[in-house]
């Protein structure tokens, strides 16, 4: 095999399951825990994470990496493209159109959340136990949290119907009914992660996660 | 029998967009054709072609197609008809809305009007070797027998006539991607299914390893929905997928 695009267009394909696939599942997981743990949950699945044998090289390895390799090659399908879903409206053509302009917003998304999250963490300006409160301030603010919301529900469909488009590309679904059932089954996909997101941003926004001064604040004048 | 169907009156109107070479720019040109029952896009262009006045009475130049078989088997009379690509002959006036718009498909370079060249097609086809190679310097004999199971989705796949549609029809076949098209794809699954093509299936399935082949289909699946062969090409697709993913394992574990 020559140097081509056959084989950066299969691992871009690839990575986008495995390891990033599994990655925004276990991020809503975690997330998750915020809502269903409240503070002290969202505080113990941080530590589970962190205490992981070799965590900032499966970070590494597993997730930037990655990222950087699935975003910008991402580009540049996406700029190979054409939008002709005016003369073709077919639902599996919108599906197309959508993917390239998902990706585009969750590669935007991904760079500002690693900003002020993960990278604040690495500079020393909010640390672990922090993460919660700090989430809490940032989505406080009404615009970044439609932000969020726009950036995780790319994110999540961006996944769910890469992973439709996934089962075609490596031959798995091959005919038209296995590919109506996969894709029925990954919008389940797309619905179950998003919903898991969604609920954790608005955890994030409770007085929970507010910052020890606020809720105090908020304490005395309700007492 | 046309003067009696013409005492009528009624006027089926065309707006098509023209060009008078290939770098020329394009430009839109509206024709009253008197309507015949049962007429079809072709047979409303040869009434230009014996006169061809515009809807305004002006004069203008006889508006160039290209056409051969007149049965949908040929390929050759694709045009865009109201925003979707298809074969000028099969498509009825009676089915369409009016005014009728004829387009060139311009995916592809045009010579003339609603004229493409489809050299590319046949240049992809060339590519994955669409063929099956029996010449040799003596008689090999007779091939091995196919199932008739096999051979009744085989023949599905060789109605493909090469018109282009698909190509049209995709959003991934643009200048900025160098991607073959799905008719091609479809081809290799053809070649590949066949007892005796079989024996070359790595060749094709290389071919669709290199810049430009397989891996340029992003599964809008618009080419499906558009073929007027009923081909399953998508289907053909996700197989030929399934086989050259195979054949890159077995390539690097040199099975």
């Amino acid at each position: 095999m020559k140097g081509n695009s056959y084989l950066p267009r299969k691992i871009h394909s690839l990575l986008g399951v495995i390891p990033l696939g599994l990655f925004i599942v276990e991020h809503a997981l975690t997330n998750y825990s915020a809502y269903e743990g409240g503070k002290e949950g969202f505080s113990d699945s941080i530590d589970l994470l962190n205490s992981l044998p070799l965590v900032l090289w499966m970070e590494i390895f597993l997730i930037w990496l990655p990222i950087l390799f699935h975003g910008v090659y991402g580009l540049y399908i996406a700029y190979q493209s054409n939008i002709n879903t005016g003369r073709f409206s077919y639902g599996r053509n919108w599906a197309f159109t959508a993917q390239r302009i998902t990706g585009v917003i969750t590669f935007i998304f991904i760079a500002w959340h690693f900003y002020e999250t993960r990278l604040q963490v690495a500079l020393g300006n909010v640390s672990h136990e922090e993460l919660g409160q700090h989430m809490n301030s940032i989505v406080s603010d009404p615009l970044a949290f439609t932000a969020y919301i726009i950036g995780v529900l790319a994110a999540t469909f961006h996944f769910a119907n890469g992973l439709w488009a996934f089962l075609v590309s490596w031959g798995i679904t091959v005919g038209p009914r296995a590919q109506k059932v996969s894709s029925n089954i990954c919008m389940v996909i797309f619905v179950i992660i998003a919903a898991l997101f969604l609920l954790s941003l608005f955890a994030f926004r409770g007085d929970e996660f507010a910052s020890a001064a606020a809720t105090a604040l908020s304490s005395v004048s309700v007492g | 029998m046309a003067e009696t169907a013409t005492a009528t009156g009624r006027k089926v109107k065309f707006i098509i967009t023209r060009r008078e070479r290939p770098e020329a720019a394009p430009f839109t040109e509206e024709f009253e054709v008197p309507y015949r029952p049962n007429m079809n896009v072709i047979s409303a262009l040869m009434e230009i072609q014996r006169n061809p006045v515009k809807a305004d009475g002006a004069k203008t130049s006889p508006v160039c197609w290209e056409s051969n078989c007149l049965e949908e088997v040929c390929g050759a009379c694709s045009m865009v008809i109201n925003g979707k690509p298809r074969q000028a002959c099969s498509t009825l006036i009676d089915k369409l809305e009016q005014p009728v718009r004829l387009e060139p498909m311009s995916t592809f370079p045009v010579v003339r009007d609603l004229v493409i060249n489809r050299e590319r097609m046949f240049n992809a086809l060339k590519k994955v070797k669409a063929w099956i190679p029996i010449d040799g310097t003596y008689d090999l004999g007779p091939g091995p027998r196919m199932a008739e199971s096999k051979r009744q989705w085989a023949y599905e796949l060789s109605k493909c006539m090469t018109c282009g549609v698909c190509l049209e029809a995709c959003p991934n076949v643009n200048d900025r991607n160098s991607f073959i098209g799905p008719a091609s794809i479809s081809q290799v699954r053809l070649f590949n299914a066949h007892p005796t093509g079989e024996m070359n299936a790595a060749e094709r399935l290389e071919a669709l390893m290199e810049e430009g082949g397989i891996e340029g289909c992003g599964n809008s699946q618009n080419c499906v929905r558009s073929c007027p062969k009923g081909i399953p090409l998508t289907t053909s697709i996700a197989a030929m997928n399934k086989d050259t993913t195979k054949h890159m394992f077995k390539q690097w574990l040199g099975l």
